[in-house]
């Protein structure tokens, strides 16, 4: 065999109170895709810190086609071939596209040089980018693009890839795959992380398998089941959510008709004559790639965006003009995309967070006086309910890892018994246990009868826990879908901008050019 | 000289100061680090450039030994803050009051002393254009100074490469951490100028503008320098409106002092161009006016390197 393009040797790397790696090793050959996979805090984010030269090991070595290396340093890193995608990503909100590259690359390139090998990259591996935007504007999709670009630049021989599709159209994906195979047949070798078991059978040599910090195994992905991965990964077996059978056509609870609304941000999107009906008992899906009306639909549907009372009912009761407190107080309570920041405040407690969220529906201040003693009692009956890791209910948001934390503001909403429950990426980088805790406590909810709106880019998602399904594209929603009837594909078309007004015809036409 | 080209010239004496300090502080500032302290490096600037020009005779000496004195007191800030990780905001007062205090101990023998006022270099045949000529280009070395530090800095901070870096470590410094620019060493850099800039501030009035040195002489310079910054949305050609603007409110309530041409108390004249400071942050914090605050998103955070 050749030798390998990276190789780590009992890599070790110690947290105060935690070891986050415990001798890891394994090797990485050229023009290999290379899995690494795990569940969130199993230690792979750290591990490729130190591969990436953000970290450094306290034990062990890594060897760089053969020779002994320290990466000191990002720089380093770079310079030595190494480029990566990160999960959250390294981007700057009041810079360009273009000044976001150029921070992540080697030398100083005159700005148009640069502009122009932006567009050109782009265009040969399919991810559209405008390099004079601002990133505040773009989508988390379209911001995942900055970073795939700005590592593609720098030709490199080893490209670490951290969740990189969980953003994108099943097409995206593929062509992402086709993109991944071109420079692996190049001989760039690739460390793909993901959560997506499907995906690394379809895509991967190889995959080495944390838990706990340690490597508990290696597999052919391409031998292994899902199932069988997942086990290994997670150490139990873990039990998808089964969907029961459920009567569709009960009465809707949450109504949106004609809703057009121009965004407030430049490069958002404009909402034109959506209509929507949640009914009593179902989960509803709202499936599109980032930046297509999401955050606008949200914003209105949440209330933070207050539009004519009309055009948004609950239980027949316009609710349009109120917000967010009034509507939770009505039952309708929602679950934010972003964790840290909007759904939680991170440098509260967990106690005065609970209390945020549930100050009406759990009588938490009659009088405007605050009652301490039952907001703590609340969070931990989430704590207890949702299986949240924390330090008790005085620990901080922050403290918190995604995982938990994501679990505790779903539970902190679901546990107020709303008539209507909006939830945005609801596992969106949240490890498979915890998603699985929360895909069970939404299902659950609807068998109570509760209308679930759940809007995602993850489509497994979306195809594990919807009733029906609707696509949002440009500020559009397509009719509703089936789930059950639905494929992928035709979901995927929808996802890309194709309407069904034309029908059939349309699609069998849109298909063809497409192939 | 026709008396409404010296109002203009004034205009630009009163303007000089500030915008040097602002210029420092948006530096500053767009790396992400909040200094109050402006004040106090204006006043160890002012004292400083006076003393040395004083002693030594001339002002070549003194004002750089002015910036190098204000650049002493941004170390201090700098060290405290970004290397031992103590509040900005405290910090900064602190500075400021440590400067009003320092300045008038090292101060105390000059006061009432006489040194030579810095020589104007009136540029061959520009300056003899009327109007103009005087308005432009008959001034002494620090105001040509400040035009060419307003555009330098503008320049750098939109062209540049390390202008770049310092915007994306004000943005977010944690990204520019894991891409390998370093955070605190930018830091350092951008509130070592922001002392600088203070101090070049200071010495222009204890050298230039009123040539002598009188205890606490910036009178809250500093901070209007600190409220232009925000009145010009973190962007250097806007200070350069705004310290315009500032320096022709204060000539104007001078003049109108003087002349007696308003109705009113004369210390309500001078309050003018701290009510328009308060004017101009409440303006530019309403509604439309927000949006195009651009402050930075790590401003005032602390960052702590490895994790």
């Amino acid at each position: 065999m050749d030798t390998p393009r990276l190789e780590l040797d009992g890599i070790t790397k110690r947290f105060p109170g935690v070891v986050a790696n415990d001798g890891v090793s394994f090797k990485v050959a050229p023009g290999e895709i290379h899995a690494l996979l795990g569940e969130n805090g199993a230690g792979k984010s750290t591990l490729v810190k130190m591969i990436y030269g953000v970290l450094q090991p306290d034990a062990g070595r890594i060897r760089w086609e053969g020779k002994g290396v320290r990466v000191l340093s990002p720089h380093f890193a770079r310079r030595l071939g190494i480029g990566m995608v990160f999960q959250h990503f390294s981007l700057f909100e009041a810079l360009s596209v273009e000044e976001n590259v150029a921070l992540g690359l080697e030398g100083d390139i005159p700005r148009r040089e640069l502009g122009e090998r932006i567009r050109e990259v782009s265009r040969d591996y399919g991810l559209p980018l405008d390099p004079k935007r601002h990133v505040h504007s773009l989508s988390v999709g379209e911001r995942q693009r900055i970073e795939i670009v700005r590592c593609l630049l720098q030709n490199p021989r080893l490209l670490i890839m951290d969740e990189p599709t969980s953003v994108l159209t099943p097409q995206e994906v593929e062509r992402l795959f086709l993109t991944l195979r071109q420079l692996a047949g190049e001989g760039c070798s690739i460390l793909y992380i993901s959560h997506k078991l499907h995906e690394l059978k379809a895509l991967c040599h190889a995959a080495t398998v944390l838990r706990g910090g340690r490597v508990v195994g290696t597999c052919d992905p391409a031998r292994e089941t899902a199932a069988s991965m997942a086990n290994l990964m997670v150490g139990t077996d873990l039990a998808a959510p089964a969907r029961p059978e459920r009567r569709l056509a009960r009465k809707p609870v949450l109504e949106v008709e004609g809703l057009s609304l121009r965004s407030d941000d430049p490069f958002g999107t404009h909402l034109a004559d959506v209509r929507l009906e949640v009914r009593q008992g179902e989960v509803l899906g709202i499936a599109g790639v980032a930046g297509n009306g999401q955050a606008e639909l949200l914003a209105v549907l949440a209330g933070e965006r207050p539009v004519d009372a009309n055009t948004i009912r609950l239980d027949g009761k316009p609710i349009g003009r109120m917000g967010t407190r009034e509507r939770r107080r009505l039952g309708l309570c929602y679950i934010p995309e972003e964790r840290n920041g909007h759904a939680a405040v991170p440098d509260l407690s967990l106690a005065d967070n609970a209390l945020l969220s549930a100050i009406d529906r759990k009588g938490l201040a009659p009088r405007g006086l605050l009652k301490g003693g039952a907001a703590k009692r609340y969070a931990e009956e989430v704590i207890r309910d949702f299986g949240v890791k924390a330090n008790g209910t005085a620990a901080l948001a922050s403290s918190l890892s995604g995982g938990n934390l994501q679990k505790f503001v779903c539970g902190r909403e679901i546990l107020q018994a709303p008539r209507v429950l909006v939830a945005a990426q609801p596992t969106w980088g949240v490890d498979a246990g915890a998603a699985v805790t929360i895909h069970k406590a939404l299902l659950r909810l609807a068998e109570e009868g509760v209308a679930v709106l759940v809007l995602s880019q993850d489509l497994d998602e979306l195809l594990a826990l919807t009733d029906r399904l609707v696509v949002i594209n440009g500020g559009r929603l397509s009719r509703p879908l089936v789930t059950a009837e639905a494929t992928t594909e035709e979901i995927g078309l929808l996802m890309g901008g194709l309407h069904d007004t034309t029908g059939a015809g349309g699609t069998a036409g849109r298909a063809a050019d497409a192939a | 000289m026709d008396p409404w080209i010296a109002a203009v010239v004034t205009i630009i004496g009163a303007a000089t100061p500030l915008l040097y300090a602002a210029l420092g502080e948006l530096v500053a500032e767009r790396s992400g680090v909040l200094n109050l302290g402006v004040e106090g490096m204006m006043l160890v600037g002012a004292v400083t450039g006076f003393a040395v020009t004083a002693t030594t005779g001339t002002a070549w000496l003194g004002i750089p030994a002015a910036a190098l004195a204000g650049t002493l007191m941004a170390l201090l800030f700098a060290v405290l803050t970004l290397t031992l990780l103590a509040n900005q905001v405290a910090t900064g007062l602190a500075l400021t009051i440590f400067g009003i205090g320092l300045s008038a101990l090292i101060g105390s023998g000059f006061v009432g002393r006489p040194v030579p006022q810095l020589p104007t270099l009136p540029i061959p045949i520009l300056s003899a254009i009327p109007v103009l000529g005087p308005i432009l280009f008959d001034h002494d070395v620090l105001i040509y100074l400040s035009f060419v530090m307003t555009a330098l800095v503008a320049w750098f901070l939109a062209r540049s490469r390390a202008g770049l870096v310092l915007r994306a470590v004000g943005e977010n410094d944690e990204a520019a951490h894991g891409l390998g620019h370093g955070v605190v060493k930018v830091r350092y850099a951008a509130v070592l100028f922001g002392g600088l800039m203070a101090g070049l501030g200071g010495a222009f009035l204890s050298v230039s503008y009123t040539p002598m040195w009188i205890e606490q002489m910036t009178a809250g310079r500093g901070w209007i320098a600190l409220a232009l910054v925000v009145f010009a949305a973190w962007r250097p050609w806007r200070v350069l409106v705004g310290a315009y603007l500032f320096g022709g409110v204060t000539i104007f309530q001078l003049q109108a002092q003087g002349l007696g041409l308003l109705p009113v108390p004369s210390q309500v004249l001078s309050m003018l161009p701290y009510l328009a400071t308060i004017l101009v942050l409440v303006v530019s914090s309403l509604g439309p006016w927000r949006r195009r605050l651009n402050a930075p998103a790590c401003l005032g955070r602390p960052f702590r390197a490895t994790r």
